[in-house]
């Protein structure tokens, strides 16, 4: 997904490198540089680019809507754009129309839920959940009596404590008290927690994607600059190991995630196979996350543990997105008691499904 | 520098089909005796029947043009039949090297009546490869080869020796390098040639080295004055070098590369049975997860290789992560095994399968390219050297 070939994806990369330049925001401590990207995103159609036309939408389809979300991990953007998809695609699910404006996802975390009370009202508490400060609406999937329903909520109506992730954006725990939610419609047949989860873990697993190529374009550009015993430092052999790691480590990240991506872009819904890939695209994104920042730190040695190098822009959210949507270890739980539970000869068919 | 791209390649549903048949071709076997999937420790010398009946289904030569005897199917074809094999634990080496590189070399270096005569017998199963590369105080080294080919009256003579030559000793062909002239100053790699050994040849003695594993399969390969004639030369003269880089790409990314181990994965999923607990289940989990993002990346360069493309760097990162991978996995399988029942119907298996496993470990970093020159050759396509 390096060089965008459609047009969608191509404009989304344009607004990036001419409003979000990682070197511009990192020295702009007020976050001055949120309204003007926003708005050029918002603009371009790019925020609503799940929703479909009928509800004013771009009405993109999902291999390009993730193509943008790659492309935001590429500039490790702090702004709700991943958030803002996501929600809009769930609340297509229900048949809602989307509002403008930034828009956040809960729960965002698997142990989370958030219960439909008969009278129509919400309650429950979402942790982590990512700009819920700075969203004016929150997609909420909630469960009650009649199964799983998906919900529009004004941000301003709810309890939020802020939080932060390790790389300082917004991570607020949510509290719905008994909550009149704007709209709210039953989900899809076999539409669940599960399903929000895998889509939200796939987008992570593509940012994080996205961050590890840029940690090593700058890891080898930097290497090729900085001279140390009077060579640069990507001429000596163990550098240059080092880097062939972060190649290898950023390589896994992307196969598991675009490959992800595509399955779910292709499949009719969310199967067995579609568990499959976006689980293990989930786990192996964040194993590649921890061993690519390791590196690219290392590489970078003192100056990349400044806040005046980009670096930490991108290092401390690809780990701190291995957080969002369920944690690596979570899944590696969940796909592991599912390939046990299929039993030992069915799991290279699995493997081997596609 | 441009990004590293694996595109998310789908098998064709032709391939599917295949699989079946594979699937159903290994299950016979299986029934028939030829070959026991649960126990990878295994000598093959009773292979060669195997071999002739793969080579009756038209899975060996699969890519090659049909005059040559064979199937012009795709690489992705390809892919299924050796990750099925692979996976089976089917005895493939005899016809193995000489499917994936010794036929490309043919086809593409060798002249044509050389072609006529040994390409449809490698498609039939009936031929038996060795590469000649490594030697004494070489190995991934291949600048420093030194065995000499000296022209003489119709041929060349052979003088030295090559080592750790896996199946030399079953091979009916060589494929080796052998030094025509002195590398120059200018160029390190220059001064190395091509050429296709008939293991019969006299003046060639086969030494076989055992290996920690208990298994003989490499071997020490000593040539005196072993000729060599004209037409066996492959390609041109001190040029071998950039001949050997491109096929490469074929040595390094394919499913052997992931899947030696794999077997003992398989088996812990049996010890653990249908409720693990949540130790076990994330062990498999991330197992199950890493097992399958090498084989997208691997999937993916197959595609690269079926549109015609040179994926050095890809192929070169697939069997740098995929060995290390695979050489973690029995080490992680045994971790993972402390706590499985100790009436598990198939610990004895297991067991067994983790021992040859953990003694195989130690060679997967090292076969077909060190980790070390791997990283190095990535380090030169992210443009560090």
């Amino acid at each position: 997904m390096a060089e965008a070939e459609n047009i969608v994806v191509a404009t989304a990369e344009r607004i990036f490198a001419d409003l979000a330049d990682p070197q511009t925001i990192n020295h702009d401590k007020d976050g001055r540089w949120t309204a003007p990207l926003w708005r050029a995103l918002s603009e371009a159609g790019l925020t609503l680019a799940w929703v479909g036309e009928e509800f004013g939408g771009a009405g993109t389809d999902l291999a390009d809507g993730f193509e943008i979300i790659n492309a935001a991990g590429r500039f490790a953007i702090a702004v709700p754009l991943a958030e803002t998809l996501l929600a809009g695609w769930l609340l297509q699910q229900g048949g809602i129309a989307s509002p403008d404006g930034a828009m956040t996802i809960a729960p965002a975390h698997p142990r989370d839920r958030i219960t439909l009370d008969t009278d129509g009202t919400l309650s429950g508490r979402a942790r982590g959940v990512p700009f819920a400060r700075t969203a004016q609406h929150v997609a909420v999937l909630a469960e009650g009596g009649d199964g799983v329903s998906i919900a529009l909520v004004e941000t301003a109506r709810l309890r939020i404590d802020a939080g932060l992730n390790l790389a300082n954006d917004p991570s607020d725990t949510v509290t719905f008290d008994k909550i009149m939610p704007l709209a709210c419609r039953p989900a899809p047949a076999g539409f669940d927690a599960t399903t929000l989860m895998l889509m939200g873990g796939v987008a992570r697993g593509l940012q994080i994607a996205g961050a590890l190529d840029r940690l090593l374009a700058i890891s080898v550009n930097y290497a090729g600059e900085r001279v140390a015993f009077e060579k640069p430092i990507g001429k000596f052999q163990a550098v240059q190991h080092n880097l062939a790691r972060l190649a290898g480590e950023s390589a896994a990240a992307s196969a598991a995630a675009t490959s992800a991506a595509d399955a779910i872009a292709r499949a009719a819904a969310f199967d067995e196979a579609v568990f499959l890939e976006a689980a293990a695209a989930k786990i192996r994104c964040a194993e590649a996350a921890e061993k690519g920042a390791a590196i690219a730190h290392q590489v970078h040695g003192a100056i990349g543990f400044t806040t005046e190098h980009i670096l930490h822009r991108f290092s401390l959210r690809a780990l701190a997105w291995r957080d969002d949507f369920g944690s690596e270890s979570h899944w590696a739980v969940e796909l592991g008691k599912r390939v046990a539970a299929r039993g030992a000869d069915e799991l290279w068919p699995l493997v081997a499904s596609r | 520098m441009s990004a590293l791209r694996f595109d998310p390649i789908r098998l064709p549903r032709e391939c599917e089909e295949l699989r079946k048949e594979v699937r159903a071709f290994l299950a016979d076997e299986i029934a028939a005796g030829t070959f026991n999937p649960y126990q990878p420790k295994r000598e093959d010398a009773d292979a060669r029947e195997f071999a002739a009946r793969v080579g009756a289904r038209g899975w060996i030569g699969m890519t090659w043009p049909k005059q040559y005897g064979g199937h012009e199917r795709s690489f992705l074809e390809r892919y299924v039949v050796t990750e099925e094999m692979r996976v089976a634990n089917a005895p493939v080496r005899r016809f193995f090297v000489a499917d994936r590189q010794s036929g490309p070399i043919l086809l593409r270096y060798a002249p044509e009546h050389i072609k006529m005569d040994i390409l449809p017998r490698i498609c039939r199963g009936e031929l038996c490869f060795a590469i000649g590369m490594s030697e004494p105080n070489s190995g991934s080294d291949l600048f420093a080869a030194k065995t000499r080919a000296t022209k003489t009256e119709g041929g060349w003579l052979i003088n030295g020796s090559k080592i750790w030559t896996t199946s030399a000793h079953m091979a009916d062909y060589m494929i080796a390098i052998f030094r025509t002239s002195p590398s120059t100053k200018e160029n390190r790699r220059h001064g190395l040639t091509q050429f296709l050994v008939n293991m019969k040849t006299p003046g060639i003695k086969v030494n076989p080295i055992g290996q920690i594993t208990g298994q003989k399969e490499f071997n020490e390969v000593v040539f005196t004055d072993a000729f060599v004639p004209d037409d066996h030369q492959l390609g041109e003269i001190d040029g071998a070098w950039k001949q050997a880089t491109s096929e490469l790409a074929y040595e390094r990314s394919g499913p052997e590369r992931f899947l030696e181990t794999y077997y003992v994965l398989t088996e812990l999923v049996r010890a653990v049975g249908p409720n693990p607990d949540t130790r076990s289940a994330e062990g498999i989990g991330r197992l199950v997860a890493q097992l399958h993002t090498m084989r997208r990346m691997s999937v993916s360069v197959a595609g690269m290789l079926q549109a015609g493309k040179e994926p050095v760097v890809e192929a070169s990162i697939v069997k740098d992560v995929g060995t290390i991978w695979e050489q973690q996995l029995p080490h992680r399988v045994r971790d993972l095994a402390a706590f499985v029942e100790e009436n598990a119907g198939n610990r004895e298996t297991l067991e067994n399968q983790l021992t040859f496993a953990m003694q195989t470990a130690p060679k997967l970093t090292i076969q077909g390219g060190t980790t070390e020159v791997l990283r190095g050759i990535i380090a030169r396509g992210l443009g560090l050297r």
